[in-house]
């Protein structure tokens, strides 16, 4: 199993991530990005970027934080950060885009879908993720994927770092605490 | 998903008091109320954290912000709220506290929001019960929520809170709120000012590390921050209080000492308020005056504490 995927194959990554997503929607049209903190939110970031550069004109951008629609919570421990979401923008009966950086259980993304909910409704919703690891626990899939990972074992973590958070593009897969 | 832990932790069930916080606590409870406020501008209101719990308001003492406040917290948090008053309840057979509290708790509550005439009684009853306490105000000892909405709107007018002048005018020995106010603000680096009658403002305070000034107009020209604090009537028969009149000319916030404070000193009052008394009502409903914001911003650290102490009972 490969474990570290350096800055050149993020990069290739996310421009294959981008390619998928420029093709499946209209530049003239708006289309809303909304990425899950904190990861989610960068990549989110970078895919709008990419896409303005591309000639989409009509890109609404929001941040979503998802701690108070966990249904994990007392299982992720005393560790309760909960950030500002912000979505100052139309979603109602237009498309929207949903990033985040890792699609595991589903659980982040169910609570996403939830809180998304509170804000309006968006004419349909699709899911981005940088990588996909396998191992849910619920029927969600992701719509753009970068990378499958398909053989991780359930006891270790998929870590995405990007240099605006973590200095340095990189994926790890690595032992959970270790 | 794949998120680093965030290196602080919180680990409390129970808000008794500002005094036993770190500065890093405080801070975070803070940091925690921003993202709760973003909620209150929503079209939905609320959000499913606490969604199954149950949230009792137990008040002893009359209260209208406070338990509004905490009822309105609880349910934009999709908790289940009962209020619980002293009136018509069993405590008028003489039921005491803590058993009144074990009965209620047995009927399968998460937080009990208490205020009580007792100083003390938040912390007596939370080592009897296994529900979080969260104090909501325990006779003159502490009044931790208005202690942290106040900081919160103090941090969001000026940005910080380390430097700042704040004082802190009236009945500052019968006063909770002065009590958690000061706690609280000596921590994260404010420099403190109590003002008041030498009967109100024992030198005692000294040594929690405030200014005790009873001379009024010597610093209001340096204040950053004025919290006027609430005549107390219930008391003002009483041999240390001076008359109102002479009250309102040594210590109230009048329009002719308004004018010497710096232009952008931030007004601040816990509620509810004499008008004419300790603050000209003018000063209160002017551009200086946080008065309101402060109970806006109420909303958003109940809030965030209700969220906090369930996650720290868990």
């Amino acid at each position: 199993m490969r474990t570290v995927y350096d800055e050149s194959d993020v990069r290739r990554t996310v421009a294959s991530l981008v390619d998928r997503i420029a093709a499946a929607f209209s530049p003239d049209k708006p289309l809303n990005i909304v990425g899950i903190l904190t990861r989610g939110e960068i990549l989110a970031q970078r895919i709008a970027t990419e896409l303005a550069s591309r000639g989409f004109k009509n890109i609404g951008r929001g941040v979503l934080d998802i701690t108070l629609y966990r249904d994990d919570l007392t299982e992720i421990g005393p560790r309760p950060l909960v950030r500002p979401t912000n979505l100052r923008i139309d979603i109602d009966a237009r498309p929207l885009l949903l990033v985040d950086d890792v699609l595991f259980t589903g659980r982040s993304v169910r609570a996403a879908l939830d809180a998304l909910s509170d804000f309006g409704r968006p004419a349909a919703i699709r899911l981005a993720v940088l990588v996909d690891r396998g191992g849910r626990e619920l029927p969600i899939q992701a719509d753009f994927i970068g990378l499958t990972l398909s053989d991780v074992p359930a006891d270790h973590r998929v870590n995405v770092h990007f240099a605006e958070s973590d200095q340095s593009d990189e994926i790890l897969v690595e032992p959970r605490n270790g | 998903m794949a998120e680093k832990s965030a290196p602080f932790r919180w680990t409390r069930k129970h808000l008794l008091g500002l005094d036993s916080l770190s500065a890093e606590e405080i801070v975070f409870v803070l940091d925690t109320a921003e993202s709760f406020k973003e909620v209150s501008t929503r079209s939905v209101k609320k959000v499913p954290a606490l969604r199954g719990r149950v949230v009792v308001n137990a008040f002893f003492e009359d209260s209208t912000r406070t338990r509004t406040s905490f009822s309105l917290a609880a349910s934009r948090l999709s908790a289940d709220v009962i209020d619980f008053s002293e009136k018509g309840s069993s405590v008028s057979k003489g039921e005491t506290l803590i058993d009144t509290a074990r009965n209620i708790e047995a009927m399968g509550i998460d937080i009990l929001v208490l205020r009580h005439q007792a100083a003390g009684s938040a912390e007596v009853l939370s080592r009897a019960v296994q529900c979080s306490v969260v104090n909501a105000g325990d006779g003159a000892h502490e009044h931790p929520t208005q202690g942290l909405l106040d900081l919160y709107t103090i941090r969001e007018r000026f940005g910080k809170i380390a430097g700042l002048k704040v004082a802190i005018v009236g009945d500052i020995v019968n006063s909770r709120v002065a009590r958690s106010n000061l706690f609280a603000l000596k921590k994260l680096g404010a420099e403190v000012y109590l003002v008041g009658p030498p009967t109100l403002l024992p030198r005692a305070f000294e040594s929690l590390g405030a200014h005790c000034v009873h001379d009024f107009d010597s610093i209001v020209g340096e204040m950053d921050v004025i919290n006027m604090l609430r005549v107390q009537f219930e008391r003002i028969q009483s041999s240390q209080f001076p008359s109102v009149r002479e009250f309102t000319h040594l210590f109230g916030l009048t329009t002719e000492r308004f004018a010497r404070c710096r232009p952008d000193v931030f007004v601040m009052h816990p509620g509810p308020m004499n008008r004419g008394i300790e603050i000209s009502s003018g000063i209160a409903d002017g551009p200086n005056s946080g008065i309101l914001t402060q109970v806006t911003n109420g909303l958003a650290v109940r809030m965030a504490v209700l969220f906090l102490v369930a996650q720290g009972n868990a």
